[in-house]
C-alpha cells in the first residue's frame, strides 16, 4: 500500500519534470509568436512552418557534420534574416491592407512552405544522424533523457534572453513603445517599419533556435512544425496575447497538462486537459493569464 | 496670405508656405502659411475642427501635405518620414498626451530621448524635466497609467523635451487638466522657450495661450484668418468669436 503510494508519487514527479521541460520548448516557440503579435498585431500562421524550415536547416547542417548545438546559432541567424526578408517583401504590404489580409496572407505562406518542403524534402520522417545527448540522467527517482534536458534548459536560457532584451535594452524599449502606440512611437523618432522587421526577424529566430534544439529528439517532416505551432497558439492565447511572461507561464502549464493528460487519460487524449484549461481560462479571463486590457 | 515669408526677412526656424492637407477627401488645411521665429512661443487658436491638430500632424510628418512646403531651419522637410523629422529637432506632444501607459515614467522619458543616446544630454534633460515637474522624479518607477491626468500631461511635455528639440509642438496642454495645474504647465512652457526652444502651441484655452505666446495665428475651417502679436489679438473681435465658438461646445 505504502509502496504503491511512493510509486505513484515518483511517477507524478517524473511526469511533472517531463512536462516542465516540454513546456520550456513550447515557451520558446510561443514567445516568437507573441512578440510578433504584440509589436504589429499580426498572428503569423506560418510560425510552425518557420520552425519546420529551421528543423530542415539543422538536419542539413548535421549532414555536413555540424551538430544541432553548434548549428543552433547559425540556424537562428538564418531564420532571423529569413524573417526580416519575409517582413520587408510580404508582411509589410499586408499590413497596408485590411486587418484580415495578414490572416490570409500568413496562412497562404503556411501552405506554400509546407508544399515546398513536401516537394523538396519528400514527406519522409528524417532525423539527425548520430544525435548527441542520448543518455539518461537520474535525479533521485526521476530519470530524464539528456536530450530533453538540453532542449528544456536551452529553451529557458533563450526565452530569458529574449525577455531581457525586450525589457532592458534601448531597442527592446522601442519595441514595447511600438507595441503600445505606434503613432506615439513614431513621434519619439522610432522607425516603426524597422522595429517591425526586427521583431519579425527575432520571432523567426526564436523558432530557428527551437528547431535546432528539437532536432535533438524529434524527426522532421513537412508538417512537423504544425503541431508545435498549434500548441504555441494555445499558449499565446492562454498567457495573454503579446505577453512574454504570460507565454512562459502558460507554456509550462500546457506542457504539464499535456504530459499528465497523456499518462492519466490516454496518450491520444493528451491535448484534452490543455484545451479544457484553455476554454476555462478564456471564458473566465478572456485577456489570458497575464494579458492586458 | 502666402506672402508671410516676406521678401528680405531673415529665414525663421519654421516656415510654412501655402500648405494644404486633406484626409479621405475632406480638406483639413488650405493654403496655410506660418512663421515661427527661434525662441518664441507661437499660439494656434481656433474652434474644434479648424485644422490646428492637422497642422501639427503635417509638420511632424504624420500626415502628408497635398501642396505647399514646410521648411525647418532652412531645409525642406515636407516629404521627410516622421521619425526622421524628430531627429531633425522637432518634438510633437500629441493631443490626448499618448504616454506609454504600461511603461514606467522612466521608460517614457527615455523613449523621448530615443533619437539622442548621449548619456550626458539625457542626464541634463532629465534634471531640467525634474526641475520643472518634481512629481515626475517621485513617480519614476511607476507605470504611466497610474498617474493622474495632470501628471500624465507633465510627463508628455517632459518626454517631448527629452530629445532636445529646437521646436516643441504642444497640442492642448491644458485640456482635461485640473485648473490649479495649468499655471505650472504654462510656467514650464515659458521656461522651455526662455531656454531657446521654439514652442508651437495649440490651445482651446485662448486666454492661457495668448497670455503666454509672442505671436498667434487664428485658424477657421482650415485657413489662417488672422495672425499677429499675441497681445494685439486678445481684444480682436474675430478672436472673441473663435473663443466664444469654443466655449459654446
Amino acid at each position: 500500500m505504502a509502496d504503491a503510494g511512493v510509486e505513484a508519487l515518483t511517477t507524478f514527479e517524473q511526469l511533472l519534470a517531463g512536462g516542465l521541460l516540454a513546456g520550456l520548448v513550447f515557451a520558446l516557440v510561443a514567445v516568437g509568436l507573441t512578440l510578433v503579435y504584440g509589436v504589429m498585431d499580426v498572428v503569423n500562421f506560418a510560425h510552425g512552418e518557420f520552425l519546420m524550415l529551421a528543423m530542415y536547416a539543422t538536419l542539413g547542417l548535421a549532414l555536413v557534420g555540424i551538430g544541432p548545438l553548434v548549428g543552433l546559432p547559425l540556424v537562428a541567424i538564418a531564420l532571423f534574416l529569413f524573417g526580416v526578408v519575409i517582413y520587408r517583401v510580404f508582411i509589410r504590404r499586408l499590413l497596408a491592407g485590411p486587418p484580415e489580409a495578414t490572416v490570409f496572407g500568413t496562412f497562404g505562406l503556411l501552405v506554400l512552405l509546407q508544399g515546398l518542403a513536401q516537394s523538396l524534402f519528400t514527406g519522409d520522417f528524417q532525423s539527425v544522424p548520430h544525435p548527441p545527448f542520448q543518455g539518461t540522467l537520474r535525479l533521485g527517482a526521476v530519470a530524464l533523457s539528456q536530450a530533453t534536458l538540453v532542449e528544456g534548459i536551452g529553451a529557458l536560457v533563450l526565452t530569458g534572453a529574449l525577455f531581457a532584451f525586450v525589457e532592458y535594452t534601448e531597442t527592446g524599449r522601442a519595441m514595447r513603445a511600438v507595441a503600445e502606440d505606434r503613432v506615439a512611437a513614431t513621434l519619439m523618432g522610432i522607425d516603426v517599419q524597422r522595429v517591425n522587421a526586427l521583431a519579425f526577424g527575432i520571432g523567426a529566430a526564436c523558432v530557428g533556435a527551437a528547431g535546432a534544439l528539437l532536432m535533438l529528439s524529434f524527426p522532421v517532416f513537412p508538417t512537423a512544425g504544425a503541431s508545435f505551432a498549434l500548441t504555441a497558439f494555445v499558449v499565446v492565447a492562454l498567457g495573454g496575447f503579446g505577453s512574454i511572461q504570460g507565454a512562459l507561464v502558460a507554456a509550462l502549464l500546457v506542457g504539464m497538462l499535456e504530459v499528465l493528460g497523456g499518462y492519466y487519460l490516454a496518450p491520444e487524449l493528451k491535448m484534452v486537459p490543455v484545451y479544457v484549461a484553455y476554454l476555462a481560462i478564456v471564458l473566465l479571463r478572456p485577456q489570458g493569464l497575464l494579458g492586458r486590457r | 496670405m502666402s506672402a508671410v515669408a516676406a521678401r528680405g526677412a531673415p529665414p525663421a526656424l519654421l516656415e510654412i508656405d501655402a500648405l494644404s492637407v486633406a484626409y479621405d477627401g475632406m480638406r483639413a488645411l488650405q493654403d496655410v502659411s506660418l512663421r515661427a521665429e527661434a525662441g518664441t512661443i507661437v499660439a494656434l487658436i481656433g474652434a474644434n475642427g479648424a485644422g490646428k491638430t492637422s497642422l501639427l500632424r503635417a509638420i511632424s510628418g504624420l500626415v502628408r501635405a497635398q501642396a505647399g512646403t514646410i521648411r525647418f531651419d532652412g531645409d525642406d522637410i515636407t516629404r521627410m518620414p516622421a521619425h526622421r523629422i524628430v531627429k531633425r529637432g522637432i518634438a510633437h506632444v500629441p493631443e490626448g498626451r499618448r504616454v506609454f501607459a504600461s511603461a514606467t515614467v522612466s521608460d517614457n522619458l527615455l523613449l523621448g530621448a530615443y533619437v539622442d543616446r548621449d548619456s550626458a544630454h539625457r542626464t541634463a534633460r532629465l534634471e531640467s524635466a525634474f526641475a520643472a515637474f518634481p512629481i515626475l522624479r517621485e513617480r519614476l518607477e511607476q507605470r504611466a497609467s497610474t498617474l493622474s491626468g495632470g501628471e500624465q500631461q507633465m510627463l508628455a511635455i517632459a518626454r517631448g523635451t527629452m530629445s532636445g528639440p529646437r521646436l516643441l509642438m504642444l497640442d492642448e496642454p491644458s485640456l482635461g487638466i485640473a485648473p490649479l495645474l495649468i499655471p505650472q504647465i504654462y510656467a514650464c512652457i515659458r521656461g522651455i522657450a526662455a531656454g531657446g526652444t521654439t514652442v508651437l502651441l495649440v490651445e482651446q484655452n485662448v486666454h492661457a495661450a495668448l497670455g503666454a505666446a509672442d505671436t498667434a495665428y487664428v485658424l477657421q475651417t482650415g485657413r489662417v484668418v488672422l495672425h499677429g502679436a499675441a497681445r494685439d489679438l486678445i481684444g480682436d473681435p474675430l478672436v472673441q468669436e473663435a473663443f466664444l465658438g469654443i466655449s459654446a461646445v
